[in-house]
């Protein structure tokens, strides 16, 4: 046998990524990196236009052109045009138009597909685009939403008759609470917020290649997608290819914040093309294609408010939201603004709690997942109005929070929207972060600034936010009408030579789950980090899985992973038992290692363990070879992390510009794995999360074109644009689940949106601003601050 | 067809290529060096940097029959016997999470520690501007690339 | 994207330069860095029949001392102008505007005659070869010709430089003692390009400006003198109280657009902060 490493307790440690030997080399394995021979590359002739009829498209031009094999409209496609799915029916009488993979006779957004050519090489198939022959029909754009659901809007379906795609309501105190509560205000503070569109711009571009693999008609799919499983299955079901058949795998994957969580037109047409040629199918789109055809973010129009005691306490809050679907529904674009349904009353006590949803479609991109998805939009206004209720009170910003939130001795407190928060402590994080912040010297410093007239002004911003992780209990899936579960599987293989393959169904691009999931099974079964290999991104090889997205992976299939190895270690006992010539009870498991109470020179290491297993020459009766185990975990519930967010910024009154001075955080995600990537993740999600609020907007004119649609316009932040951050912790662990964790995937990006408005807001108060649009670009602050001059005068 | 002769991490290849064939292409698919990676079109996000000559260069906004004569080194060529300690600091600091953008981003790093040594973070900020990342919030990058910047000061 | 295809030819000297420039007709483009042109290939927003690349031509490189004025070779790169030492000693304000271009590897490879030749008028150098009364040698199939900054830009994205022509050089002359100058740019994020542009020169004497240049980028369809602050500037103290009022005139002459990055109010009100930014920095006020 190889000579064993000692195991090290791992949990907590921040250790160095193993991933990160390939991705610094050079020596990945991305999609577009797979050159198959015979393979033929697809490109897409896409809509120039928002809305039009197709009166004319023609492909046989394309024909013409050198190593052109096939060329395909909607017609020639046939049976094989699939239509994308939507697997969140949020309402029973829901909207849902049909969304063919290439558009059948009218076009509904900027960068629909219209047709396609296959050729030898992509060059030749981008050549050949200029060969088909499409002609339009111009039809009416609507892309404001508040216009789409009035009389007489243009329709984005005329087939359906209405833009809207479903009204959503939650009253969890009944109907009549809110107006209730709202009557025995002394304050009602009321405001329209534009949560804008943004656009996921992950680094790798999607790409795509399907191929037919050996004799048995398997069709393999490399995709640069979040869900190799979910993929699987629907495209399965789009396509009519056997389930058994397809092989999906997520190769290395740069990067997805909700953006490849999809299953997309793209994936379609190349399985249906590969299983149809006996062909492998290659597609990767450029950034412009990436731009107009991934889905986008956010989106929502939200009327906001809140209504409270002359001292400050909330009684009541009432939400209606416009939402934009987009030209069409993708996997779960209607469900998006119910995912921040749950999150308006955030960390706050209230006696009442009313919600409204409409769903729009308009001629645009459609809207899904991206970092956050809903959480950022309900913690946005949430956090925005609290600072405008403090203002109309009188009291400091903090000061109103405090009176507000849920104690840390009244844990686990049911909230307003219904969920049940299990623990939390908002005022241990937010002492830290005061601290951290220096929070009362900029106070004075702004006081000062203020005073002197300083043409840059000092603005403080609070975002004190919650979110819910981990999504979710199965049941609770149910209930709202999404048509997937929310557990979680992960395999533990303690193979003969001590060594471990821990096969998980989370699929990671950019997270280090190779080396946080080591570290979860290391301690778990007292063997080296470095011996353990993640197994991941494959549907042969890791069969089971719901994939990685709305930070689940750790909450959720960190339990797997826990429960998986505990079972490898029950096993591993008796072995060890019946070896040692001693009762189960008698073992103690510590540090890999069984020894017998009372008599600790009888010892066995489990990775000797695993060769009696294997050899299986002396195993209990009735037990089987091989020391491996499964576990599938259906999560208890929903984990709340928190935290407390400061930005200073500073806002030159003479050009708009915002300069971000300082950002501390001190968030709460329960046990941290590997504190490294846990900083790592929040650094990431506050990049993000500030960009929406200074930099980023997906802007359409009225006629549907996008005019962001390069990086040269859609402003993703470089390094100067962007500070060094504090960040820091407290530890209050999750008790929904065994490891205590929370999640962390989206905090930075749902907290500190607000926690920059707020500052820009507050550098401007004593103009009378009390509100600026995002993104926060700095004509847009000059606009705010001259129409607040002039409003004073 | 445009016959190129270009040095590529060491190795000469010498290779018929369309004029419009883009440096990053015949890179990943003529010479197989796929490390070397395409986030955009319009020359913004840095991705596909590496180093022309010895100065970083954007491979996605360089013809190849422009580079013909020249001298590339790519992220697959930076490492020796051990990794360059830009590579190294990387790691250390977790300057990295999806990876796409870290090739381009390490060839970034090492031609401005190149023509500034001793760089203050404002600099280390500017000096990367031509590449974009959507993972770490360039945070991690600074410290990277200031810790490089440390370590080539003490060893190399 | 993948660019159209396209003949690419390399000469060796100007003159075969501009007989494959002929013989390519006119969809055939010169080509130096391509920091500009490979863009528009990729987004086939351009597709010349030939590309006739001019970066190894000696004779378009270089950086010369005239003494009384220097000369850049239109072949020079970014790199090469902004690490010039001549440049950073007599043309201090090219210099300074050249590392506010792009990014590092766009400055590596793109060229000084490129960016001028390209006619964006968001550029930045078009204001500062403006304001310093630069000549343009353009050579073409009849000869050479010397053509003022003035002349030099005539639309967005139209020179002087005709289809068949070449610029060979760009002749600056320096300014001599007692002039400070400063390119102040504005964008809405790092990378991004300039919304406006202020590239001063001023002459200050016994505490008194004498004399100004101001070239604005992107203020109108050609880099523009902001002439009636530079005759406003003439004679005031060297204060910034007293250079902001002057500069108040700044959005005179200029013909702003609205785009996504501004409209043409904010771009005139960025005209005026930013030209008594710029003036106050080189007059050190």
């Amino acid at each position: 046998m190889t000579e064993l490493a000692e195991h090290v307790a791992a949990v907590g440690r921040p250790l160095k990524r193993k991933e990160d030997a390939r991705l610094l080399t050079g020596k990945t394995q991305w999609t577009d990196n797979i050159q198959l021979a015979g393979a033929l590359h697809m490109a897409i002739l896409r809509s120039p236009m928002g809305h039009a009829k197709i009166t004319k498209l023609d492909v046989s031009g394309a024909l013409k052109y050198p190593g052109v094999e096939a060329a395909y409209g909607a017609d020639e496609l046939g049976d094989l045009n699939g239509s994308v799915p939507c697997v969140w029916p949020v309402t029973d009488d829901m909207v849902a138009p049909d969304f063919p993979a290439l558009a059948k006779g009218e076009v509904r957004h900027m960068g629909d597909c219209v047709a396609l050519v296959l050729a030898g090489t992509a060059a030749q198939a981008a050549d050949a685009l200029e060969g088909i022959v499409v002609e339009y029909s111009a039809l009416p754009a609507v892309i404001d939403m508040e216009e789409a659901i009035k009389d007489g809007s243009p329709l984005v379906h005329s087939d359906k008759g209405t833009n809207k795609c479903y009204t959503y309501k939650l009253q969890p105190q009944g109907d009549g609470a809110y107006e209730a509560a709202k009557a025995k205000a002394d304050v009602v503070v009321k405001r329209r917020f534009v949560n804008q569109r943004l656009i996921p711009a992950f680094m790798e571009p999607r790409a795509v290649v399907a191929s037919p693999m050996g004799t048995s008609g398997e069709l393999t799919i490399w995709s640069a997608t979040q869900v190799p499983h979910v993929l699987r299955v629907l495209l399965a079901l789009v396509t009519g290819v056997s389930e058994n058949k397809l092989r999906v795998v997520a190769p290395d994957v740069g990067g997805g914040f909700g953006g490849k969580l999809q299953c997309y037109r793209e994936e379609i047409l190349c399985v249906a093309l590969a299983n149809k040629l006996g062909r492998p199918i290659k597609w990767n789109e450029t950034r412009s294609e990436d731009m107009m055809a991934t889905h986008h973010g956010r989106d929502q129009l939200q009327d906001i408010e809140i209504a409270a005691t002359k001292d400050g306490k909330l009684l009541g809050l009432k939400v209606d939201l416009i939402a934009n679907m987009g030209a069409y529904l993708q996997i779960i674009t209607p469900g998006i603004p119910l995912l921040g349904m749950f999150m308006y009353p955030a960390i706050y006590k209230m006696d009442a709690y009313d919600f409204s949803c409409i769903g729009v479609f308009t001629n645009t991109t459609p809207t899904d997942a991206y970092r956050g998805a809903g959480r950022p939009e309900a913690t946005y206004a949430i956090e925005r109005i609290m600072d405008e209720l403090a203002h109309e009170l009188g009291m400091e910003p903090m000061e109103l929070r405090k009176k507000n939130w849920i104690k840390h001795e009244e844990f686990p407190y049911t909230t307003a929207a219904g969920l049940t928060y299990d623990s939390g402590n908002y005022e241990a994080a937010t002492d830290k972060a005061m601290a951290l912040f220096k929070y009362d010297e900029l106070r004075a410093e702004q006081v000062k600034r203020r005073a002197s007239g300083d043409k840059v002004q000092l603005g403080i911003g609070i975002s004190t936010f919650t979110e819910m992780c981990g999504l979710a209990p199965s049941r609770t899936l149910g209930a709202l009408k999404y048509v997937a579960g929310g557990w979680e599987h992960c395999t533990i293989r303690v193979l003969p030579t001590g060594k471990v393959e821990l096969v998980t169904g989370t699929s990671p691009h950019g997270q280090g789950h190779e080396t946080a999931w080591s570290q979860i099974a290391s301690d778990t079964l007292g063997i080296p980090v470095d011996d353990i290999e993640v197994i991941h991104g494959d549907t042969r090889t890791s069969p089971y899985g719901m994939d990685t997205y709305g930070s689940r992976s750790l909450a959720v299939g960190g339990q797997a992973i826990l429960r998986a190895g505990e079972k490898v270690v029950e096993k591993a006992r008796l072995i060890a038992a019946h070896q040692l010539e001693c009762s189960a009870n008698d073992l103690e498991f510590d540090n890999g290692v069984f020894r017998v109470k009372g008599d600790p020179s009888k010892e066995k290491a489990i990775q000797a363990v695993a060769f009696e297993a294997f050899s299986a020459h002396d195993l209990p009766d009735g037990l089987e070879p091989t020391l491996q185990a499964e576990s599938t975990v259906d999560p208890q519930d929903f984990s709340y992390p928190h935290g407390t967010h400061l930005c200073a910024m500073e806002v030159d009154t003479e050009t708009g510009k915002s300069t971000i001075r300082s950002y501390v955080c001190v968030d709460d995600i329960g046990i941290q794995i590997n504190p490294l990537i846990v900083e790592g993740q929040v650094h990431g999600g506050l990049a993000q999360g500030i960009a929406q609020a200074l930099y980023e907007g997906a802007v359409y004119d009225s006629d549907g074109q996008l005019l962001t649609a390069s990086f040269a316009d859609y402003l993703v932040p470089s390094a100067p644009d962007l500070p060094s951050f504090v960040t820091d912790h407290t530890i209050t662990p999750s008790t929904t689940n065994p490891l205590g964790t929370k999640g962390v995937g989206e905090a930075g990006a749902i907290a500190s949106t607000p926690a920059v408005i707020n500052a820009i807001v507050d550098a401007l108060r004593p103009y009378g601003v009390n509100d600026v649009p995002m993104p926060a670009l700095p004509m847009t602050v000059w606009r705010t601050l001259n129409a607040a001059r002039q409003g004073g005068k | 067809m445009t016959k190129v002769s270009i040095t590529v991490d060491g190795v000469l290849h010498e290779s018929e290529v369309e004029p419009r064939t883009l440096l990053v292409h015949y890179l990943r698919e003529q010479v197989g060096k796929v490390g070397t990676v395409v986030g955009c079109d319009t020359s913004s996000c840095g991705a596909c940097t590496i180093l022309l000559d010895g100065r970083s260069a954007k491979s996605c906004s360089v013809l190849a029959v422009q580079a013909d004569g020249s001298s590339v080194t790519t992220i697959e060529g930076l490492a020796g016997d051990e990794w360059h300690p830009v590579q190294a600091a990387f790691k250390e600091c977790h300057g990295l999470q999806c990876g796409y953008c870290t090739p381009g981003m390490v060839m970034s790093a090492v031609d401005l520690l190149s023509e500034n040594p001793n760089p203050s973070e404002a600099e280390i900020r500017e000096g990367l501007e031509g590449n974009l990342c959507r993972c770490t919030g360039y945070h991690n990058i600074v410290k990277s690339v200031a810790l490089a910047a440390e370590t080539m000061k003490g060893g190399k | 994207m993948i660019p159209s295809k396209f003949d690419y030819v390399r000469p060796n000297s100007v003159d075969e330069a501009v007989a494959a420039l002929k013989a390519g007709g006119e969809d055939s483009k010169v080509i130096t860095g391509g920091q500009s042109m490979l863009p528009l290939l990729r987004l086939r927003l351009a597709a010349p029949s030939v590309l006739v690349d001019c970066a190894r031509i000696d004779e378009m490189k270089g950086i010369k001392d005239n003494g009384d004025s220097v000369t850049i070779g239109a072949a020079s790169t970014h790199w090469d102008v902004l690490n010039n030492e001549i440049v950073k000693t007599h043309v201090k304000l090219l210099a300074d505007a050249t590392a506010t271009v792009a990014d590092p590897q766009v400055r590596h490879r793109g060229t000084f005659g490129g960016a001028l030749a390209h006619g964006d008028p968001a550029g930045d150098l078009p204001a500062v070869v403006v304001a310093l009364d630069a000549t343009f040698e353009i050579a073409g199939a009849k000869g050479r010709r010397q053509v003022t900054a003035k002349d030099f830009f005539v639309d967005y994205f139209t020179t002087a430089v005709g289809p068949d022509e070449i610029l060979v050089s760009v002749t600056i002359p320096k300014l001599g003692k007692g002039w400070g100058t400063c390119y102040e740019k504005f964008n809405r994020s790092a990378n991004g390009w300039a919304i406006v542009g202020v590239a001063a020169a001023v002459k200050v004497e016994g505490g008194k400006i004498t004399e100004a240049r101001i070239g604005l980028t992107n203020c109108a369809s050609v880099p523009v003198r902001a002439s009636s602050v530079e005759s406003a500037l003439k004679g005031v103290s060297a204060s910034a109280t007293e250079i902001e009022s002057a500069s108040q005139s700044a959005a005179d002459g200029t013909r702003a657009t609205s785009d996504l990055g501004a409209d043409k109010e904010y771009r005139e009100h960025l005209m005026r902060v930013l030209t008594a930014r710029a003036v106050s920095c080189a007059a050190g006020a």
